[in-house]
């Protein structure tokens, strides 16, 4: 059994919420470039090249990228041999986004109750998502999501006999539907199987994952090929304004499910896809 | 991508129809900010009888709601926001006299109706390029509604402020022209 503070957990929060807006990952900006090769589109060239001064502007003066800073999503792993000292778990975390979110000049986003819509202040409460796992460290993965993308994701409860198709299809069409909406060039997480939540979950975490990096799993890494390429067929481009750069990567996760079902998920990034993470290791007792 | 036009504000019926989507616009002079929550109390304000933060005629709209001001800084990050959500409320707007939205993404037909009807023109600002439009912003001030924080209506003096037009007075779309011009399915 090894045992972690709530300070440092409030500090290491803190940090990644400041961090995720201020610095676009390097996976994102090889992707821009990428695209800066590839696209035709001469308005999107220039949007792609606006973009990527954006994001070095942003790291060099240290501001939020967007002004859109986002909910703060949180995927946690935590060792089932730490014990966390000092305070509540979920409170720690929340009070990190809280400070992350003052000092950083980041935007206060969130409203109290989403029908009498007042601003609670200070960007909390967060979304945690929390897993157990063996060990005793504690992982933290901080995703600020914006909800220009946000709003434009969608869920199907897909028939089993729709198949592969048809599950592309809507993945596919819910793209389209979005247009220039959530800021392409956009990265698509799609999330099939399991329940109507665990497809939804599914889809976030893979907004997770690198640009470039395709599902380990081969039959997979396929249909995530096939599904990059009709997306960018559709000619929305970066900002909608046309082209072939509609979205840098789409990144599919599966899971087991039921025989009666096919649930699938679709959350949209925007260009600015934010995460970052950290290990910390809990310490002897 | 197209030689720039400078336009200054405000946007007269006489200036915003030489505009077609797809020119690459720099605005300069006084526009003022708006989002969800202005629109609503906006368009409450419109239907009570009452006065509005600012005199419609002529005047550009923009949909956002800028990041904090770090110390030294006019505006924080300052991206356009989803104009869809102001689809509600735009037409009611652009009867008053409003001529220009700064937003991002798809509108609703009854906004372009609206547009063609009294004369207005959608401009598109590269969405999540906050810091980079923030440079050209030379003056924020809290006009309207504080209470509503990143919400509340500011008055902003922009210099070659970076716009598309992306819907004209004559409903022609730029995110139609540009999508058809390379679709493939």
């Amino acid at each position: 059994m090894k045992e972690i503070r709530v300070e440092e957990i409030i500090a290491a929060v803190e940090k990644l919420c400041i961090e995720a807006n201020y610095d676009l990952s390097s996976d994102i900006m090889a992707g821009f470039q990428r695209a800066l090769k590839d696209e035709p589109s001469p308005l999107g060239q220039e949007v792609l090249e606006r973009l990527i001064e954006n994001a070095e502007i942003a790291h060099d003066e240290r501001v939020p990228m967007c002004q859109d800073t986002g909910m703060a999503v949180l995927f946690v792993e935590i060792g089932q041999d730490l014990h966390v000292v000092g305070g509540g778990l979920t409170e720690a975390i929340n009070e990190g986004v809280r400070r992350g979110y003052d000092k950083g000049y980041l935007r206060k986003s969130v409203v109290k109750d989403p029908f009498e819509r007042v601003n609670t202040g200070d960007n909390t409460p967060s979304v945690i998502h929390y897993d157990i796992v063996p060990g005793d460290a504690l992982h933290l993965v901080v995703a600020p999501k914006g909800f220009g993308s946000e709003n434009m994701g969608g869920l199907k409860m897909c028939k089993p006999s729709e198949g592969l198709e048809g599950a592309m299809q809507f993945v596919v069409d819910t793209v389209d539907r979005a247009g220039g909406n959530p800021c392409p060039p956009i990265i698509v997480g799609v999330g099939v199987g399991g329940t109507m939540e665990k497809a939804t979950f599914l889809a976030k975490k893979c907004l997770l994952r690198e640009v470039g990096k395709h599902n380990p799993e081969e039959r997979l890494a396929k249909i995530e090929e096939e599904l990059l390429e009709r997306v960018n067929r559709l000619g929305i481009g970066p900002q909608g304004f046309g082209g072939v750069t509609t979205a840098l990567a789409v990144n599919l996760e599966v899971y087991p499910t039921h025989i009666a079902g096919m649930p699938v998920a679709v959350n949209i990034g925007c260009h600015a896809t934010r995460h970052k993470e950290i290990t910390l290791q809990g310490r002897g007792i | 991508m197209g030689e720039a036009i400078r336009i200054d504000t405000p946007l007269t019926q006489e200036k915003l129809k030489s505009l077609k989507a797809g020119d690459n616009v720099l605005i300069n002079g006084v526009i003022y900010t708006g989002r969800d929550a202005a629109h609503k109390k906006m368009v409450e304000a419109l239907e009570q009888g009452q006065d509005l933060p600012f005199e419609m005629t002529d005047q550009i709209i923009y949909f956002v709601g800028p990041s904090p001001a770090k110390e030294g800084q006019v505006i924080g990050s300052a991206g356009p926001t989803t104009s869809g959500r102001m689809d509600a409320y735009s037409p009611k707007l652009i009867a008053k006299g409003l001529t220009g939205m700064i937003g991002k993404g798809l509108r609703l037909p009854e906004v372009i109706e609206a547009m063609q009807k009294h004369g207005a023109v959608y401009f598109g600002a590269i969405g999540g390029a906050g810091a980079l439009i923030a440079k050209r912003i030379v003056s924020a001030e809290v006009i309207a509604y504080p209470e509503l924080g990143p919400e509340a209506v500011r008055r902003l003096v922009v210099k070659d402020f970076p716009v598309m037009v992306i819907i004209d007075h004559e409903g022609n779309n730029l995110y139609e022209i540009g999508k058809a011009q390379y679709r493939r399915v």
